[in-house]
């Protein structure tokens, strides 16, 4: 069995619930003081995924329906690591974005941008023996939204990521190099630390780009927890 | 101080109200009946945000390591749920037994559980223990909580059921669910 110890984040790298310029979180964010959880067999232990789970083109959102879906095609891919920087192995990473026109298959979407009926806009794929995932895409569209006056979302892709243990499940948002919309974004600055924001900038990489196809961008994600797998060969 | 400290864990950011695209095909999945084992209890009950409103678009993940085995290709052990309109939720699990507590002791029935929803930068870790278990008040992880708070972590039992029990979820105010750092 797998399991994951888990200690306290570093300071500034992750959000504080409560964050008044995300309006949202007023209402959402508990008050009360946490209560430190010790780790029991229930916090080390998570679900673990069979390769089975994964069906062929859960990866590729772009042959998901008759055509292709309009937009820039690109490639997503990157590593899954735990805190020693090991690969997360067979973790399930979730994705789910909006269409090249900034518009979610959503009911609660009423953004008047069009829908496109070649793009679910979903995907998942396992990690492989070194951490790796890959995924076909579109590139997302900026879309406003209504937590202040001429509020845009950067553009961004959503990635839900399970590692050993529960309590390295991560819920985040892989955004992308050069976006004037991040300045200006509360969900985007409400990790405090600068360097930890940019670490959830994946990064334009043209030797994983195809000529004359599609660009690439790369994004590694670290969760939280050291995985108990044995170091391999490398030091220490 | 980190040994690593180029590894540091990835910032956490909202699922948004958007995740059921990317989610949903775990979530809310009904479990057979024919192969409902005994055991099997219905946890229910409702999200609640400061002002007692619903929190309609709240995902909660359900986790045991007691059940190993994987169901349908699904892993064993785990339930994802989301709230409804009215911001009720309905999950039914196989209930764990007690456990070993590390150092000694025993951990009563439960089930950890994390909290996702737009307005959550992070997501909340919390626990659900259930009413009628003597165990309970040996818990050492209960027995470290407030005893004015503790009832929060508690499923009441439904009357008249012994195997439907129902626990809300609030997140903030007088009725604040206890949640964990982690």
């Amino acid at each position: 069995m797998h399991t994951a110890v888990v200690e306290p984040a570093a300071p500034g790298t992750q959000p504080e619930y409560h964050y008044p310029p995300y309006a949202a979180s007023v209402a959402r964010s508990p008050r009360m003081p946490l209560v430190i959880l010790p780790e029991t067999l229930t916090e080390k232990t998570g679900p673990v995924f069979d390769r089975t789970f994964i069906r062929k083109n859960d990866n590729d959102l772009t042959v998901q329906h008759a055509g292709e879906p309009l937009g820039e095609r690109i490639f997503v891919h990157g590593r899954v690591l735990d805190e020693d920087g090991r690969p997360a192995r067979n973790a399930l990473v979730e994705i789910w974005q909006a269409n090249a026109a900034g518009r979610y298959r959503h009911k609660v979407d009423n953004h008047p941008a069009p829908l496109d009926p070649n793009f679910s806009g979903a995907g998942r794929t396992l990690t492989d023996d070194d951490g790796c995932y890959w995924f076909k895409t579109i590139l997302p569209g900026a879309y406003p939204w209504g937590n202040h006056y001429n509020a845009w979302r950067p553009k961004h892709i959503h990635f839900s990521l399970f590692g050993a243990g529960i309590l390295s499940r991560l819920v985040t948002q892989m955004y992308f190099p050069g976006d004037p919309l991040q300045a200006l974004d509360p969900i985007f600055n409400s990790i405090p630390d600068a360097a930890a924001r940019q670490r959830l900038v994946s990064r334009l990489d043209m030797d994983r780009a195809e000529a004359n196809y599609a660009l690439a961008f790369a994004f590694d994600v670290v969760l939280r927890g050291h995985n108990d797998t044995p170091f391999e060969t490398e030091s220490k | 101080m980190k040994e690593n400290p180029q590894f540091i864990p990835s910032g956490s950011q909202t699922v948004g109200p958007f995740f059921t695209i990317g989610l949903d095909y775990m979530a809310n999945r009904v479990p057979n009946v024919a192969a409902a084992a005994p055991g099997t209890v219905e946890i229910s009950g409702r999200v609640l945000d400061s002002t007692g409103n619903p929190v309609r678009d709240a995902l909660l993940e359900f986790w045991t390591s007691q059940s190993a085995a994987h169901q349908d290709g699904f892993p064993g052990g785990f339930y994802r749920i989301r709230t409804g309109d009215d911001g009720r939720y309905c999950v039914s699990l196989q209930k764990p037994e007690s456990g070993p507590y590390p150092g000694g002791g025993r951990q009563a029935p439960h089930l950890l559980v994390l909290v996702f929803c737009r307005g959550l930068l992070r997501n909340l870790v919390t626990r659900v223990y259930f009413g009628h278990e003597p165990t309970n008040d040996a818990d050492p992880i209960l027995l470290s909580v407030d005893s004015e708070r503790r009832p929060t972590l508690i499923a009441q039992r439904i009357s008249g059921r012994s195997d439907a029990f129902e626990w809300n979820i609030v997140l903030q105010g007088a009725d604040e669910t206890v949640f964990f750092a982690w």
